[in-house]
């Protein structure tokens, strides 16, 4: 007889865990269980109750508009992070009560830091900025789509998956414990044969899967989509770093895949990759995650650095100081993260040469980093800068990513890194420049393209005090953990016996709830910004005074981006074009525009790669079997179908069009004085005068 | 837009299909997931390198190696290859669906001849106890060969559906350019295999 | 436990050049940070729209000599750092014994012939064994003043990582696999053999003091250590079953707290544990302490020829 449920039996249920034995412990746990059904079908009651299926089955589930998959990848990253910052104070909280003890148990400790790294680094900064690169790019290079909307549809469907595995690891069974790099044997099945390092190997493997596709998919986008004239170099700074990204993305994710499925490999089949005995050897498994993370960082932190370039440049009112030097360090810094994977191992008993070289490979790639920081004062240097809510972060960022570097520097050095690797140290460091350096430019990027994709901006008061709530937050929370770490406290320890810390301790806690209030501060701007939506609205597109091309369309912009494809006459086309007095042309005449029809396709993938890895983490082969089955059937069925492209008739891309550049031409724009107030309508007059 | 402009991939010999742009970048796409699959056969290979003696005092590259079938199978995925040039030739010289299909088949039937030999060399491995559990080598040497396999295994099946696509819809642009992906990825096997036949194979042995 | 401040209350010359290292790594980085620190408040205050005193630049782009100074500036500081880093990693290589010649460049002294010690690491407490004196410590480690610690370091269960931070920094242990680590104190202190790499519930609890004692405490020590029970492949069985040292005391029937003391049965007892892990047979779950499985009795040890 077929086992019907693997090895899943009814005790895995968390939502009963606190009734069998009730205790704070399993109060949190059980409470996180319930909190997720709940909200699940919270929001199911709410759709059906609005009656707003059908309106998110068309517009949103089965589209493959570049624009929308942008926006579902931000909504994927906003509500895992809700997870992995509420997991972040729980920690917190339970670091104060740790002198010899804690209110957690142990076991429920390390679920916690590894399902915060995990969420935090693959389900909240990838979709952030997988999301932001899926609407800028097509934007900001005069394009219609993607070079592959489908494939993109796929892989938003498997980021999907891996964020719904870590979900429902929540609820049946558990996550592992291993931390979010999930060293082996500790995760092999000798030590832990039980679901949770599953649920980790499947939810990465398979949202990885969807990783590399998308950079394939922006590779190939910025490759071959640019509008004609838009040659590499008058590539906005933001495309810059996407691309290096996507190739990064490309070549970075095959270790991460290759380790995850040997990792699967030892598990379920008892190979000895990474395992203690018959010739298994762990550090290769270091090797290959590092060879996956080290370039990850940049894969992060490289479209931050892009959005911080248009934003310094967008607020000081002038152009971008030292475009070439930009260029040339992003791209410098993505060949060099493959060259450095060795430093987050030091201590693995490599010969002093290794060391030595890794160390210096390190520092050569804080040289182009540090010309980025440069490259931006001077940006702002000579500037007329408007101290706007994006401008606070940037600040923020500014002065806490230095020390970010500093620490790193630190890190470079083999000798004092065998003194602070495994401690609190690196957990400052790393949180230094993920926050600072890719948290910020993320929700500053948010604030200032918001506007762009609903057609109203945030308001400005309310993000002005999250963003300093994040910065004070962040240096409460994570700036002592520097000194922790220098008195040696290791990282991912649930209790310590010095009373000294104690006080540290504290003082993060505080920090932790400012950023739970920073967090909620978000969500807080965007409801006051809803209900303010009309004296915020900047339908005619460009409330920043803009310099690239996705400025030059109404917000939010038509399923089709651009009326006629626009030809590009040098950098920062639209700021050109407004200095010249001549913005908003109407073309001499209009096209049919083809459009991708939508398809059902990436749900198909996510359901059916969502199934697999429940199945493969339960031992449900029946379900693994008929989930792979399925999918290449429905894929091959898929390619014999005929897709006709949606036509959008050339009258009404003219009516939309026409529409919009009436109401941009009959409205005089503001000044930048008026920027945050309701006169911004989001036409510009421009304060840029530019030398002929 | 003109007429004028000119077809981006002559080697396809499509109809006018907007430049063949699109197609274009279909199969330069491609090439990128290409180049994304080598460097994940890369470090399999990097992993199978640093695993070679971890033999655990099991079966070894010696025992492993049964080099008359190898020869077979090489010789096997080399005629595949060779065949998939002429379907390819045939698809650009318009020499008709039949002479395609003919060639097309040459490749399936000598791949799944590879294949054959392939799960018969497994099966032999399994016989003497050299299967994948009992060494750090073997799971190396097992998850090379066996991704490689697992890849030529999907190329048929690729394979198979584009035959049904042909028989139904005969050669069309869209077809044309699915067969040059197909192409790339059939080579690009053929080079793997090389890979293997020389560093896990020969070497062993040597 | 006693004052434990890391490495930068070090009592060993290793820890204090990699305190050296570090203020002078801060210190020369901060000649490229400083800058970004003082100058972005500044320049954000004075070239504020509302300034109408500062000049507006908006094409002002590039400047040969500043991207001189952008790229050249860092570039001299990584390569001075690297020269600098390079020299440390040699000097401080865990694997170079500390003999005259480093003690000579170091300046510190070197009174007396080095002392083995075979650690390996269990869940959740650590084992030191000390072959040339016949005896073997769970909990605690001991050296005395000015005689070099020469390290060999492994595990009988997962990944761990073994510090002692004012004395020297980390080493991985790894089972099958034997890593290296030197120290030396100067003058007697305390410090914590600890953990820092996750490997379970008993993690936090993985910390052992390393005291450095006057060589009459240290003979002493070693007197005790001699006359209690023995360390042999049997009680070592039931030692590396999980838990802490507590549990050990209570496993073992050796009622009392604080760390324990062995006098060792069989000096090639830590080549035998490494030796588990080599035999090209599977070691199954039963037989892998750190395992929930694990049976003290399907584990035995494997003979090592010398």
């Amino acid at each position: 007889m077929i086992d019907l449920f693997g090895r899943l039996e009814w005790q895995e249920l968390k939502l009963l865990e606190f009734f069998h034995d009730p205790s704070i412990d399993t109060a949190v746990a059980s409470g996180a269980a319930w909190m997720t059904v709940v909200a699940a079908i919270a929001v199911i009651a709410w759709i059906t109750w609005a009656r707003r299926w059908a309106w998110l089955w068309n517009d949103w589930l089965t589209s493959v508009d570049h624009k929308k998959i942008g926006i579902m990848y931000m909504v994927i990253g906003f509500v895992m992070m809700a997870r992995g910052v509420f997991e972040g104070v729980v920690m917190r909280a339970h670091q104060t009560t740790a002198l010899d003890g804690g209110v957690l148990s142990n076991e429920h400790w390390a679920e916690l830091f590894s399902t915060h790294g995990t969420v935090m680094i693959f389900f909240v900064a990838m979709p952030f900025i997988t999301g932001f690169m899926n609407y800028l790019i097509p934007l900001q290079i005069g394009a219609r789509d993607m070079a592959f909307p489908v494939l993109n549809q796929i892989s938003l469907g498997l980021t999907a998956t891996g964020a719904a595995l870590t979900m429902i690891s929540l609820v049946v069974g558990a996550f592992e414990t291993g931390g979010w790099t999930a060293y082996p044997p500790f995760t092999g099945a000798d030590f832990d044969p039980g679901p949770g390092p599953d649920y980790w190997v499947w939810a990465i493997a398979l949202s990885g899967f969807g990783s590399m596709f998308s950079g394939l998919n922006f590779a190939v986008t910025i490759y071959k989509m640019r509008a004609p004239g838009m040659h590499f170099l008058r590539m906005p700074v933001f495309t810059w770093t996407a691309l290096c990204t996507s190739i990064l993305l490309v070549f970075a994710l095959p270790p991460l895949t290759v380790a995850c499925l040997m990792q699967a490999l030892d598990r379920l089949a008892g190979f000895h990759f990474f395992t203690n005995d018959l010739g298994g050897n762990m550090m290769n498994y270091a090797n290959l995650f590092w060879m996956f993370g080290h370039p990850e960082v940049y894969i992060l932190v490289l479209p931050a650095y892009g959005i911080f370039s248009e934003l310094t440049s967008m607020f000081a009112a002038k152009r971008l100081y030292g475009y070439t030097s930009l260029v040339i360090a992003t791209m410098s810094i993505s060949v060099i993260s493959f060259c450095v994977w060795l430093h987050h191992f030091f201590t693995m008993g490599n010969s002093a040469t290794i060391n030595a070289a890794f160390g210096i490979a390190t520092g050569i790639i804080a040289i182009p980093t540090g010309v980025k920081v440069y490259v931006w004062m001077a940006t702002l240097w000579g500037g007329r800068i408007r101290f706007t809510a994006p401008m606070v972060y940037m600040t923020g960022f500014f002065i806490l990513f230095v020390i970010g570097g500093l620490s790193g520097i630190i890190l470079a050095n083999p000798a004092i890194n065998w003194q602070v690797h495994n401690t609190q140290f690196i957990v400052a460091h790393f949180h230094n420049v993920l926050l600072p350096g890719l948290i910020f430019g993320i929700f500053a990027g948010v604030h200032i393209w918001f506007p762009k994709a609903f057609g109203f901006r945030l308001d400005e008061r309310a993000g002005k005090i999250t963003a300093w709530l994040w910065i004070v937050g962040f240096c409460f929370t994570f700036l002592p953990l520097y000194f922790l770490g220098l008195m040696g406290y290791p990282r991912r320890s649930a209790a310590f016996d010095n009373p000294e810390f104690l006080p540290y301790m504290i003082v993060c806690m505080l920090g932790a709830l400012m950023l739970m209030a920073a967090f909620a501060g978000l969500f807080v701007t965007l409801w006051v910004s809803i209900r303010k939506r009309d004296e915020l609205a900047v339908p005619l597109g460009d409330p920043w005074d803009g310099r690239t091309l996705e400025w030059a369309t109404s917000a939010p912009p038509p399923p089709w981006n651009f009326a006629m494809i626009p030809h590009i006459g040098e950098r920062d086309a639209f700021a050109r074009e407004k200095a010249d007095g001549r913005p908003y042309v109407t073309p001499e005449y209009y096209e049919d525009v083809h459009l991708p029809p939508n398809t059902s396709a990436g749900l198909i993938a996510m359901v059916a790669t969502t199934a697999f890895g429940f199945a493969m983490t339960w031992w449900i082969w029946w379900l693994a079997v008929a989930s792979v089955l399925g999918f290449i059937l429905w894929y091959v069925v898929h390619s014999f179908r005929e897709h006709p492209e949606v036509t959008i008739p050339a009258v009404e891309v003219e009516r939309h069009h026409a529409a919009w550049v009436e109401a941009a031409t009959l409205n005089e724009g503001v000044t930048r004085d008026d920027e945050t107030n309701s006169r911004n309508r989001g036409r510009a007059a421009t304060d840029m005068v530019v030398a002929s | 837009m003109s007429d004028q402009q000119t077809n981006m991939h002559p080697g396809l010999n499509l109809g006018y299909v907007g430049g063949g742009k699109h197609e274009e970048s279909k199969v330069f796409g491609f090439w990128v997931f290409l180049m994304s699959d080598l460097v994940t056969f890369g470090l399999v290979f990097a992993i199978f390198g640093t695993m070679r003696n971890a033999t655990a005092g099991g079966p070894g590259a010696h025992e492993v190696t049964e080099l008359r079938s190898i020869a077979i199978q090489t010789g096997l995925l080399l005629l595949s290859s060779f065949a998939f040039s002429w379907a390819s030739l045939a698809m650009k010289y318009e020499a008709g669906r039949w002479r395609f299909l003919i060639w097309f088949s040459v490749a399936a039937t000598s791949g799944l001849g590879f294949l054959i030999f392939e799960l018969l060399d497994f099966h032999h491995l399994i016989e003497i106890g050299a299967v994948p559990q009992r060494s750090g080598y073997l799971s190396a040497f097992w998850s090379l060969v066996g991704l490689h396999g697992l890849h030529v295994a999907g190329g048929l099946l690729w394979i198979g559906v584009l035959t049904l696509q042909i028989l139904k819809f005969g050669l069309t642009d869209t077809i044309k350019s699915r067969i040059t992906r197909l192409g790339l990825y059939w080579h690009f096997l053929d080079i793997v295999w090389i890979g293997i036949f020389s560093l896990v194979f020969l070497a062993g042995v040597a | 436990m006693a004052q434990v401040d890391g490495f930068l209350v070090p009592f060993g010359p290793v820890a204090e050049a990699q305190r050296t290292e570090l203020i002078w790594t801060t210190a020369i980085t901060m000649i490229a940070i400083l800058p970004v620190l003082v100058g972005t408040p500044l320049i954000l205050w004075w070239f504020r729209r509302g300034n109408t005193k500062a000049t507006y630049r908006p094409q002002w782009h590039f400047d040969t000599k500043l991207e001189i100074l952008m790229w050249g500036g860092p570039t001299l500081i990584i390569i001075a750092l690297s020269i600098w880093l390079t020299q440390a990693v040699f000097r401080l290589d865990p694997y170079r014994e500390i003999d005259a010649e480093m003690a000579q460049g170091m300046n510190f002294e070197i009174t007396g012939a080095p002392v083995a010690i075979e650690v390996v690491g269990l869940d959740w407490k650590w084992l030191f064994i000390y072959p040339e004196e016949g005896i073997a410590s769970v909990g605690e480690m001991v050296i005395p003043v000015g005689r070099p610690a020469t390290m060999r370091l492994t595990t009988d269960t997962v990944m761990q990582s073994f510090m002692a931070p004012g004395l020297a920094g980390q080493i991985y242990t790894m089972a099958g696999m034997v890593t290296r680590l030197q120290m030396i104190a100067e003058r007697p202190g305390t410090t914590v053999g600890e953990n820092t790499q996750y490997n379970g519930t008993g993690f936090p609890a993985q910390r052992a003091p390393v005291r450095a004692v006057p060589p009459e405490d240290y003979a002493r020590w070693l007197d005790n250590a001699r006359d209690a029970p023995a360390l042999d492949a049997e009680t070592y069985a039931v030692l590396a079953h999980s838990g802490d040292v507590a549990k050990a005391r209570e496993d073992l029937d050796r009622p009392g707290d604080g760390p324990l003391v062995f006098s060792l049965a069989d000096p090639r007892l830590f080549d035998r544990i490494v030796a588990r892990y080599r035999r090209g047979e599977p070691v199954e779950p039963e037989a892998q302490p750190g395992s929930p499985l694990y049976r003290p009795d399907r584990a035995p040890l494997p003979e090592v020829s010398r």
